[in-house]
């Protein structure tokens, strides 16, 4: 294979799957949504979730977008130094969106800023955002590609405490998101949270957390405890489906940490809806791709 | 004009103030006719820049909303409604009282609460907000017969103002009635009580800074 045969074959690959992303949820997801569902009694609530898993079977039915809101995409690239493409990654996923976008198809969501004009690509300046991971001595490229849609990226916060605020201030500002923009943001939500020194480095983060698998915990012990403290916080508050109350508010609770500097914390949150597109796929050295959130596709 | 067809309440357009008059906060509606999709650059166009709306929605339903649409091949200058889901109410909170007294709709059909401008607005006009599960397009989609007209196209896909004929448009759960009690609102005061209970409850387990 050529260089361009190369590039068109992964482009082609991406294209695809960021189209299947937009029809059809990932495996963990749709448990999790089951299972909440099940646990859920009151007539208003059993009907939301009767529409929304109603709409994802016709959605793949019909082989349309489940959501309209097909959001910017945005790709979490963890490369390997000796992956083939490593140099033509960033102008091939913008391709490949394109491709989707009239492929799918996929809502325009690029609006040049300033200009304030639509492109109608779906691709403008900067978008897709592309985040990097470089991997030493690897010839594999892992994507996590995520639409992230205006209602859930509303609620998306992050600020510097004082060290004086410590986890108390920590877990107040991830509270009061959850009641003032959270229940508009379509629960039940996953709330990531960073926790750093800095505003980038914890909203960083918090994006990186809603990449994570439903149901994993993070390695340290006592961050792995806040998140359960939050989750189950944050559902006692009983937002439930739509945030139109219930027994239920949250998929999941994800904290992505780092050291900080002595005198700050930095915070964000960042949080997914129930219809949180995201999927992963690993590719070799020769393109072969495994998808790893989403199963019955093959690129 | 309101039908009850097979146990459900649906609202077929032209819909007068009379017909939401014993409709409540938490009811399920339906809705049959004419819903046109309007967003953030049609309610500042009309509020800010004083424009008037194209279309005439006095009696019918707005639906915050900007959809995915495809053009019908082999005919012209028509199009399919793909994908079709509310967006998030409150960012057009600011202009609704305005936007409803100037224009006359009936119902406004969003995603998420919104603000006391929109209580006045349905209190006054004898209009209702109603949300549209979110995330359910492709339902939504399929209950949109056809798009008879659109305007403003030069706005962009999204934000095009898409005049569409709908059937049974729905389920619709009412969260401001024509009273201005807004359930939203309500459900806030107990989601805070419940918020800092929990919040208390954690406190006492993350005092890492020793």
């Amino acid at each position: 294979m050529t260089k361009a045969e190369s590039v068109q074959l992964m482009t082609d690959k991406m294209a695809k799957f960021v189209g299947h992303i937009g029809i059809k949820l990932p495996d963990d997801v749709i448990a999790k949504l089951s299972e909440l569902r099940e646990k859920e009694t009151s007539p208003l609530a059993k009907t939301i979730y009767d529409t929304m898993f109603k709409n994802q079977e016709q959605a793949v039915a019909l082989h349309r977008p489940s959501c309209q809101d097909t959001g910017v995409l945005q790709f979490w690239v963890k490369c390997g130094v000796n992956f083939p493409l490593i140099g033509e990654l960033e102008a091939l996923l913008k391709e490949a969106v394109v491709k989707a976008t009239f492929a799918t198809p996929l809502r325009h969501n690029s609006v040049e800023t300033f200009d304030e004009y639509n492109t109608k690509r779906n691709v403008g300046k900067g978008t897709p955002t592309v985040f990097w991971d470089i991997v030493p001595d690897d010839d594999h490229c892992e994507i996590y590609a995520y639409m992230a849609g205006g209602g859930c990226t509303l609620p998306g916060k992050a600020m510097v405490l004082m060290p004086g605020a410590g986890y108390e201030g920590v877990t107040q500002f991830v509270m009061d998101q959850m009641t003032s923009y959270g229940l508009n943001a379509c629960p039940p939500l996953l709330v990531g949270v960073g926790v750093a020194t800095s505003v980038e480095t914890a909203a960083l983060l918090s994006k990186k957390a809603l990449m994570r698998p439903l149901g994993s915990h993070n390695p340290n012990e006592r961050a792995a405890q806040m998140e359960k403290l939050l989750e189950d916080g944050i559902n006692a508050i009983g937002l439930g489906p739509q945030g139109m109350s219930g027994n239920y508010s949250v998929m999941g609770v994800h904290i992505e940490n780092t050291a900080r500097h002595p005198s700050t914390i930095g915070v964000a949150v960042n949080v997914g809806c129930w219809s949180h597109r995201r999927g992963h796929v690993i590719f070799d050295k020769d393109l072969n791709a495994t998808v790893t959130t989403h199963s019955g596709v093959q690129l | 004009m309101v039908e009850n067809r097979n146990g459900k309440k649906v609202l077929v357009t032209p819909i007068s103030a009379e017909d939401l008059a014993d409709i409540k906060i938490g009811d399920i509606v339906w809705l049959d006719g004419d819903l046109m999709t309007c967003r953030d650059v049609a309610h500042r166009r009309l509020v800010e820049g004083g424009r008037e709306l194209p279309y005439d929605i006095r009696g019918k339903a707005i639906f915050h909303a900007g959809p995915i649409v495809r053009p019908i091949e082999g005919q012209k200058d028509a199009y399919e409604m793909v994908s079709v889901g509310p967006t998030t109410s409150m960012r057009m909170e600011k202009f609704e009282y305005e936007f409803t007294k100037t224009t006359g709709v009936r119902v406004i059909v969003g995603k998420g609460g919104m603000g006391p401008n929109t209580e006045r607005a349905c209190k006054e006009c004898g209009a209702i907000h109603c949300v549209f599960p979110a995330g359910c397009a492709v339902v939504a989609a399929t209950e949109v017969e056809r798009i008879a007209e659109h305007h403003w196209d030069e706005l962009g896909m999204p934000e095009t103002l898409w005049c569409c004929k709908v059937k049974e448009f729905g389920p619709l759960i009412v969260s401001i009635d024509t009273q201005g009690r807004n359930m939203f609102e309500e459900n806030k005061v107990t989601f805070n009580q419940k918020k800092d209970a929990a919040v208390a409850e954690i406190c006492k387990h993350v005092s890492f800074i020793k």
